[in-house]
């Protein structure tokens, strides 16, 4: 496939520079790391947030960063696509006989964002210990869904973001809300917040539906097995973003010479 | 007198050059008021699901945690450590900084003006907006009003000091730069210790207090914790203007050692290039 190759081909340009390439790694981690900080000093202080014990909160917290740090290290193409536009470098992209997806995303592929990744596995494998989960099939399904589905959403905002250059020239910064923002806002379970909020980031960004919803059945705080399949809902959300990428293509003109 | 008027010219200068040029940045300004709304509203959300799912009083009541968090947001240019100056690591890592040396003026005081109107055009900005709509918001995400005149006119004093304890610590980052030549490391580094240290990412109080009394001795919260917790009177009007004293011995410190640091960079510095 087509994919595997440039993923191989970049992974072994960025190998180039061993050294670098391990500190950018390790310096990706110490961003998360005192995020994580500030959450369990919160919990030291007030033992519980609500319904959820820390253990709930870590799941949370790994699910939504490792779901981060994969849609960053693979859609990056995607987050930096306005220089792209604007230097006139897709043109080259669509001359060439393969899907414009592809390319963007090959284009532009940062292991180094393994660092949180590498992180939010430890945390993930601290929670587990920590939370008292009866494993079963659909259990580990349930949470390799949060994950992979939480990063189909990002990939659809970065997706979506990316296809507003195409208008808009300019990156826009605003965008920045719903992928940094929605991060932070999902590590925690989303229910803590105002019904609103917690509405809009499940029914229009469908953040809760890799977050408090999966959760739920996770920890076994609910028997309704729907639950367990509903970050699928991080896929379709895939779709319509796609869509606005096709007419953002077709409305393409270009902006170098 | 005339004298040192003429002294100071160049620095008010280049101080009022940067104020004009980072005015222009209207729709960046823009973006960041809708980003630091969201971050704020965020923030107060999730701080007042824990206060309210603890039985323990928490060690800062809903309205100051609220003023401490929009303040934190509206004077974020003020506070956060990464915001920096990508032209000076260019004329670092370029060599131009040639040019820089050739001026008959102190490096370390030129730059230093140049930093700190970056940081007041980017505030002026961006804080009016944030702090008005904050002020009429529902509770409990009402900004309230300062605690009294008293704690208003400390709190202005503590900020603009706090600002220039900042800019002397964001200095080093430059400085370092000499050195490494690559100024990713140190300042990831730097801005997240400081971020965190100055309680940017969780506020002073709700941090557990042996971590607590180690921040105290250190600068990094003079310029955030200490002017948004006297606004709201958690720090009474004592404290603070010992805070602010603080802020002054600390201000001498960082820029009698910035200085220092600059000029044994400045004597192994190599400029490549012709």
């Amino acid at each position: 496939m087509l994919y595997a190759r440039y993923v191989r081909m970049v992974f072994r340009c960025q190998l180039q520079y061993r050294a670098s390439f391990w500190m950018t790694l390790l310096a990706q981690m110490l961003v998360p790391f005192s995020v994580l900080a500030g959450l369990l000093m919160l919990f030291h202080r007030f033992k519980r947030l609500g319904d959820w014990s820390v253990a709930d909160v870590l799941l949370c917290f790994a699910a939504i960063h490792m779901a981060f740090a994969l849609s960053e290290c693979f859609a990056r193409g995607f987050d930096q696509f306005s220089q792209l536009v604007i230097q006139g470098e897709f043109d080259r992209i669509l001359v060439r006989p393969r899907g414009t997806v592809l390319q963007v995303l090959g284009a532009r592929i940062e292991f180094s964002r393994f660092g949180r990744l590498l992180l939010s596995v430890l945390v993930l494998g601290a929670a587990i210990r920590l939370a008292d989960i009866q494993w079963t099939t659909l259990r580990v399904l349930t949470l390799f869904l949060m994950v992979t589905g939480g990063a189909a959403i990002f990939i659809g905002i970065f997706m979506l973001a990316a296809a507003l250059c195409f208008w808009t020239l300019q990156g826009l910064e605003v965008a920045n809300i719903f992928t940094d923002g929605g991060r932070e806002m999902a590590q925690y379970p989303l229910d803590i917040y105002r019904t609103e909020v917690m509405r809009i980031f499940t029914f229009i960004i469908p953040f809760g539906t890799v977050n408090y919803l999966p959760l739920r059945y996770l920890l076994g705080l609910s028997s309704q097995t729907w639950l367990a399949v509903v970050p699928l809902t991080g896929f379709l959300f895939l779709l319509p973003c796609i869509l606005v990428w096709r007419a953002g293509v077709r409305h393409y003109q270009s902006a170098g010479s | 007198m005339s004298q040192l008027a003429a002294m100071l010219k160049p620095y008010c200068a280049a101080f009022r050059i940067r104020l004009q040029q980072n005015l222009q940045y209207r729709v960046a300004a823009l973006a960041g008021i809708a980003t630091q709304f969201f971050w704020g509203f965020m923030l107060i959300m999730i701080l007042e699901a824990f206060y309210r799912g603890s039985d323990a009083a928490p060690p800062m009541s809903m309205p100051q945690t609220a003023a401490y968090i929009w303040l934190q947001q509206a004077f974020l240019v003020f506070v956060a450590l990464w915001y920096r100056d990508g032209e000076i690591f260019r004329l670092i890592t370029t060599g131009q900084v040639a040019y820089e040396l050739c001026r008959p003026t102190n490096l370390y005081l030129f730059w230093q003006a140049r930093l700190l109107a970056q940081r007041l055009a980017g505030a002026l900005l961006r804080c009016l907006p944030i702090l008005l709509v904050a002020l009429v918001m529902p509770q409990p995400y009402r900004l309230p009003l300062p605690a009294g005149p008293g704690a208003f006119g400390l709190f202005v004093l503590t900020l603009l000091t706090g600002l220039l304890v900042n800019v002397s610590i964001s200095m080093f980052i430059y400085i370092l730069t000499f050195v490494t030549l690559s100024p990713t490391g140190s300042l990831l580094l730097i801005g997240v210790v400081g971020e965190l240290f100055a309680g940017l990412i969780i506020p002073l109080p709700l941090m557990p207090e042996w971590l607590q009394r180690i921040l105290y001795w250190l600068p990094f919260r003079l310029a955030a914790d200490l002017p948004f917790r006297v606004w709201s009177g958690h720090i009474p009007v004592p404290q603070a203007l010992a805070g602010w004293g603080q802020q002054l011995v600390w201000l001498v410190v960082l820029v009698f050692l910035g200085q220092l640091a600059m000029r044994r960079a400045l004597t192994r510095l190599v400029i490549q290039g012709g």
